[in-house]
């Protein structure tokens, strides 16, 4: 059986680096405020150290595996499948993750680096609220004191996973400023850090910000590719047509990506939020309308205007609700290795609906769009086709929204004609 | 190297006295108001002007300097138009002028035509506050080649390395930050700032300017015991958002300016000054 290389870390790390200066070709790097330059570099040496220490590996591992309880299964979504008349369509489950999203293995590995450092405090930003409260609940397992930045409008947006957090006790604070989603609450938490960086520890919750956060964020959420890979092997005896996964910063899509980059032949596909259209201010997808910029600490390709300020965004999830993308992504795009796509709200509620009627599974928003994409895509395959899906979090946060939609109690689509 | 700048801190060393940098954000409230800020806090007697440059995203600014920025964008003022503000008002002023902005505007004008309409607008000094020595390669080289320096932020988690570096790659003066944490006023002169410019004295022979929460005449001659000039930023802009609306705006800001010089007494500078 192949559990146990692919739970190795020592097989997943230090595979891909980027450049010593934290670029991946043309994107990446470290573009924060002096304080910050020598806590950054600090973090590098402390998580390459940590990365090849097998007491480290060992106690991450048993986490993932006795607390998360993964592995993660793959799962045929048979039914769904063939309601669209394609290419069969598999699940990465990582909904079934504790607490529900693929952001706790982030969230657990980065908190034992911060032991290791000997920080006894955590700030983290969230957006849709999955990467609060994974950190929150890596807090409470590991004795630290956690502070969450969010965005005002993701507060009320993703109010379950305020209670959450709180339930773990982590301190939410409120961020009224800018567009008061995501973007903001990281220049928040980035403030908070800047002046307590001495004691604290700041806990990135995508694949986004200076060098190491984008290498090591990868590193962590790689276990999602390697792990999937063995399981659709064990499943159908060969990998994959298509990987897809949504992306927001995109770290449970280089996760996913990172168990197929080396097998040339599997398409990888990343989805963004296209909102309610391509126009500025109205969606997310920075591959669509994006150009070359700095934000936040790294140099990708980013939503602004021409003037060289962040345009405003939006997502019906706000996970994905966010102007800039992860450096990797950029230059896996550059090389042409990874492919990148969107979805309008509408089709990412619409497979929300489909899969949650059809296979028993509440799917995030932002799973949803990568749902939403697969649908497209499986649907001009054949039936010999593979579509492997990150489904990289559990919907119930998103119920209200749904509800609000007036799509809660809306008739399954096409019932009946899924049998055909 | 901009002669300006190296002027200003000839001059301060001659004299023995302390200098004060004063900080706003270019074009807050508005265009016209900034360019008569402008003039009011040259004619209060600063050395350098620090004019910044309105970003959405401002991470390294407490929330006086944030609020201007929203001000200054909400009134339609970008880096194009800043550095029309500097070109406009330029010839007027005695201080140097050092353009205070995050890389992003200026990156999306791209470096060429960015270093050449500052030089052109007189501006004499620029500096990126999230572009570190290691991200700024092309860029110093460009600002020099301009004829304007580049000014590069220290702090207490500089290392000794980075701090000598500095020296090497900054012209004009060292920015000390005197202590961790975003910009914004404060009741005290951060304990460690002497501290930090003993430091930077032994690295660097470039004059030093400290700043970050600076308000009060007592702090700019606190400071001016160690370094060559004081910094106050968020103090002045929340008086200028205090007053915006009222006639005494523009004297109030000439009066703020010669109330920090208050103290400031030629000949009084103490023996670690710069060499």
């Amino acid at each position: 059986m192949t559990t146990s290389r692919s739970q190795g870390i020592a097989e997943r790390f230090g595979r891909r680096d980027p450049d010593e200066r934290g670029y991946f070709g043309a994107y990446g790097g470290r573009f924060v405020p002096e304080t910050l330059v020598a806590p950054v570099d600090a973090l590098r040496v402390a998580y390459f150290e940590a990365r090849e220490d097998e007491g480290f590996q060992t106690a991450l591992a048993t986490l993932l595996e006795r607390y998360v309880g993964r592995p993660t299964p793959v799962y045929e979504a048979a039914r769904w499948s063939r309601h669209l008349g394609g290419a069969r369509i598999f699940l990465k489950r990582e909904d079934l993750a504790h607490t529900g999203a693929h952001k706790i293995n982030n969230a657990l590995g980065q908190a034992l680096l911060a032991v290791r450092m000997g920080k006894r405090r955590i700030v983290a930003e969230t957006g849709a609220g999955q990467h609060g409260v994974a950190t929150a609940t890596a807090c409470a397992l590991l004795g630290l004191e956690c502070e969450v930045y969010m965005g005002a409008e993701d507060m009320a947006r993703q109010a379950l996973n305020v209670v959450r957090m709180r339930l773990l006790g982590a301190t939410v604070t409120s961020v009224d400023s800018g567009s008061r989603t995501l973007k903001d609450a990281i220049n928040e938490a980035m403030r908070d850090w800047v002046t307590t960086v001495e004691h604290t520890y700041y806990l990135l919750g995508s694949v986004l910000g200076p060098h190491p956060y984008p290498l090591m964020v990868r590193e962590f959420q790689s276990i999602i590719g390697a792990e999937a890979h063995d399981q659709i092997l064990d499943l159908v005896g060969r990998l994959p047509t298509a990987v897809v996964a949504c992306v927001g910063g995109g770290s449970n899509a280089l996760g996913i990506f990172d168990g197929f980059v080396d097998h040339a032949e599997v398409r990888l596909i990343g989805v963004e939020a296209g909102g309610d259209a391509i126009a500025p201010g109205h969606h997310a997808a920075r591959f669509a309308a994006g150009t070359v910029g700095v934000l936040q600490g790294t140099r990708s390709i980013i939503l602004q205007d021409e003037h060289g300020n962040i345009e405003p965004t939006h997502s019906v999830s706000a996970g994905l609700d966010y102007a800039s993308v992860g450096p990797e992504h950029a230059w896996l795009r550059d090389m042409a290795r990874a492919e990148y796509t969107w979805v309008t709200d509408a089709q990412a509620l619409d497979a929300f609906q489909q899969v949650t009627r059809m296979e028993g599974i509440i799917p995030a928003l932002e799973s949803s769009h990568a749902l939403a994409h697969a649908a497209v895509l499986a649907a001009s395959l054949g039936r010999e086709d593979i579509v492997l899906v990150n489904l990289s979090g559990r919907g119930d946060k998103d119920v209200e929204i749904v509800t609000q939609r007036d799509l809660g109690t809306a008739p399954a689509p096409a019932a009946g004609g899924d049998e055909g | 190297m901009s002669a300006r700048i190296s002027d200003v801190f000839g001059r301060l060393q001659t004299d023995g006295r302390t200098g004060l940098v004063a900080y706003v954000t270019g074009g807050d409230p508005d265009l016209a108001r900034s360019a008569d800020i402008l003039r009011a806090i040259d004619r209060g007697g600063a050395d350098v002007i620090e004019v910044g440059v309105p970003f959405s995203d401002p991470l390294a600014d407490g929330p006086v300097i944030q609020r201007a920025s929203e001000r200054a964008l909400a009134a339609g003022v970008n880096l194009t138009n800043v550095l029309e503000l500097v070109a406009d008002v330029r010839q007027e002023l005695s201080a140097a002028v050092v353009l205070f902005t995050y890389a992003n505007p200026v990156l999306r004008m791209g470096t060429a035509a960015f270093t050449a309409r500052a030089a052109s607008a007189g501006v004499d000094g620029v500096l990126m506050l999230d572009l570190p020595i290691e991200e700024a390669g092309p860029f110093r080289q460009a600002v020099v080649d301009a004829g304007m320096d580049p000014i590069f932020l220290v702090s207490p988690t500089t290392t000794d390395a980075r701090l000598r570096e500095a020296g090497v790659l900054g012209q004009g003066f060292l920015y000390g930050i005197s202590r961790l944490g975003v910009t914004g006023a404060r009741a005290q002169v951060a304990s460690g700032a002497s501290a930090l410019v003993q430091r930077i004295r032994a690295a660097s022979a470039l004059p030093v300017a400290v700043g970050f929460g600076l308000s009060r005449p007592e702090h700019v001659q606190e400071i001016g015991r160690y370094a060559d000039a004081a910094v106050v930023g968020s103090a002045l802009v929340n008086m200028i958002a205090e007053v915006a609306d009222t006639p005494d705006l523009i004297p109030a800001v000439e009066r703020y300016v010669r109330w920090l010089r208050r103290d400031i007494v030629p000949g009084t500078r103490g023996d670690e000054t710069a060499v």
